[in-house]
């Protein structure tokens, strides 16, 4: 069980006045489920996801892991119990090649199980292996090689943030056809998705939505997905004003 | 020849011989030669004028390796060394160099290492020269390789020019010639720590019509060490030249980097990019994220950087 109790975020803003980045959230996540976690731009999915992982620091509130307040520990021990966070945007790395930070992600990894990683995320391992995480490389092979990190660490929380992002249609399907797979009544972990793509979120357990810092709603795909599908594809389209997933 | 465990360790570092190698070999040590042996298509000769060797690679010789390490544990000796390379027409062949030095009393050990290299007409050539130093005692290691190349027409030149850690003062020159259709590609790695100082200077001269060179120059300067980089690329014909300097500066460190470009001829494309700053954060945080400690993260991000 992962808890988040009371979690408020202030971020500086310069000029010695603060801005409240998330306010008030309480959520309770569940092992063996799939969520989604959706909202607009800004809402506060990412720094969520950042405060889950341990990368900020709630200015209040708790982060419970299994019983363990776990609000104070670093990035590293939190890795270390078990949360893994597959990043938005993930940085490039010059001289460190794809197998090196597969191996990182999941030392017991042998070239035979990092091509199979490769392989569920859509990359032909013989072209990828070798390669530096660097310049060479596209935003969207970028972001498959740390979706396929997230998969190898097997970790009790994943957490994908828009994995979705600058990757093709095809890779898309792929993706979402390995997450139900291993995470859809996995009782051994659970898998937070961030996401705004209208095929990803009707495959989760739950769907809740984060905007203006706090968690407005939260219920099970069927009770979420048709009050907010509209919204969802009009986003897609480029075609929404201010008033998006029914927030003002 | 017998070497000591210390003699062994250096040899290791600064040219992964476990083993005394097959092939051609020249091992100097303090100053005089430990092992010399020539192969059937490689004569390693002594100069006769000046200390040092003439390395002569014969015409056609295809995937063989020279090694001509240097190796200084006597404190306060002081190396001077002329080495010519001769890389006979269409061979293909493995130079590894480099120079260790182990400095355990308080006088300072130093050597200087010139080197002239000559790629004939459609070879192809690898230099490998890595530069290591240690010992806790006061003597300071310096190091100051200077290397004359000229890539002849149709020739492949390769140098991998690293410097690891432990020395103390630094100043390396290297200049080339690239004839017609010659290919030179400097890749130098340079560590500094502590107090050290490094100056790297890379002359190369584009004198041949289609000649094309790349310098590609990654280093990390840490703590109180600074370095200076220079590179220029000077295209005299028709020819394609490109440097490409990237620093991880940390600590108190300063780094100087300093690419040139001199183009006197109108078909001459020469390019140069150059970056110093401190290692992202975003890439400890990610690497922290997969398990490692800070400092792990440091080291793994340092470790790609200069491999």
């Amino acid at each position: 069980m992962l808890e988040l109790k009371n979690i408020k975020l202030n971020f500086s803003n310069g000029n010695g006045t603060a801005r409240e980045v998330l306010q008030d959230v309480n959520i309770k996540l569940e092992k063996g489920k799939l969520y989604a976690i959706t909202g607009p731009n800004g809402g506060g999915k990412t720094s969520l996801a950042k405060v889950i992982m341990g990368i900020y620091t709630p200015s209040e509130g708790q982060v419970i892991l299994d019983g363990e307040d776990i609000t104070s520990l670093s990035i590293t021990e939190r890795a270390d119990r078990g949360i893994a966070y597959a990043f938005q945007q993930p940085p490039r790395f010059k001289g460190l090649t794809v197998e090196n930070v597969m191996k990182i992600a999941q030392p017991s990894l042998d070239t035979v199980q990092i091509r199979g990683y490769l392989r569920d995320v859509g990359l032909c391992p013989e072209d990828y292996l070798d390669r530096d995480i660097g310049p060479g490389l596209s935003g969207g092979e970028i972001k498959r090689i740390e979706v396929a990190q997230l998969l190898a660490r097997q970790a009790p929380v994943s957490i994908f943030d828009e994995p979705e992002a600058g990757v093709d249609l095809w890779t898309i399907q792929k993706l979402i056809g390995i997450i139900i797979r291993r995470y859809k009544g996995n009782s051994r972990g659970m898998a937070i998705v961030i996401t705004h793509n209208e095929q990803f979120l009707p495959i989760c357990d739950e769907i809740i939505l984060v905007a203006e810092g706090t968690v407005k709603e939260r219920g099970t795909t069927e009770e979420i997905w048709p009050s907010i599908r509209e919204d969802v594809i009009c986003k897609m389209k480029g075609q929404c004003g201010g008033n998006v997933y029914g927030i003002q | 020849m017998e070497f000591s465990s210390v003699e062994k360790s250096l040899l290791e570092s600064v040219a992964d011989l476990h083993s005394i190698p097959a092939g051609a070999v020249n091992i100097r040590r303090d100053g005089e030669a430990a092992l010399r042996r020539s192969s059937s298509h490689i004569d390693i000769v002594a100069k006769t004028d000046r200390p040092g060797i003439d390395v002569i690679v014969k015409p056609g010789t295809v995937n063989e390796s020279v090694h001509v390490p240097v190796i200084l544990t006597r404190s306060g000796f002081k190396d001077l060394v002329y080495n010519t390379f001769i890389i006979g027409e269409d061979s293909d062949v493995l130079v590894v160099a480099g120079c260790g030095i182990h400095n355990a009393g308080h006088q300072d050990s130093q050597h200087d290492g010139i080197h002239e290299i000559i790629v004939k007409k459609g070879a192809r050539m690898r230099y490998v020269e890595k530069h290591y130093g240690e010992g806790n005692a006061e003597g300071k290691r310096s190091l100051n390789p200077t290397t004359v190349i000229t890539v002849e027409e149709g020739a492949y030149a390769e140098m991998e020019m690293v410097q690891l850690r432990g020395v103390d003062d630094t100043r390396r020159v290297t200049r080339a010639s690239v004839h017609d259709r010659g290919n030179l590609k400097i890749v130098e790695k340079l560590l500094t720590h502590g107090e050290q100082e490094a100056e790297s200077e890379i002359e190369i001269n584009l004198v041949g019509l289609d000649g094309t060179a790349q310098v590609i120059s990654r280093s990390v300067a840490q703590d109180k060490s600074s370095q200076v980089f220079q590179a220029k690329l000077i295209g005299k014909a028709r020819s394609n030249g490109h440097v490409e300097c990237d620093a991880i500066i940390m600590g108190d460190a300063q780094i100087h980097s300093v690419p040139e470009l001199v183009a006197e001829n109108g078909d001459a494309v020469l390019t140069h990019e150059a970056a110093i700053g401190k290692i992202a954060g975003e890439q400890l945080i990610k690497l922290m994220s997969l398990g490692l400690t800070e400092q792990e993260a440091v080291d793994t991000i340092l470790r790609g950087f200069l491999r």
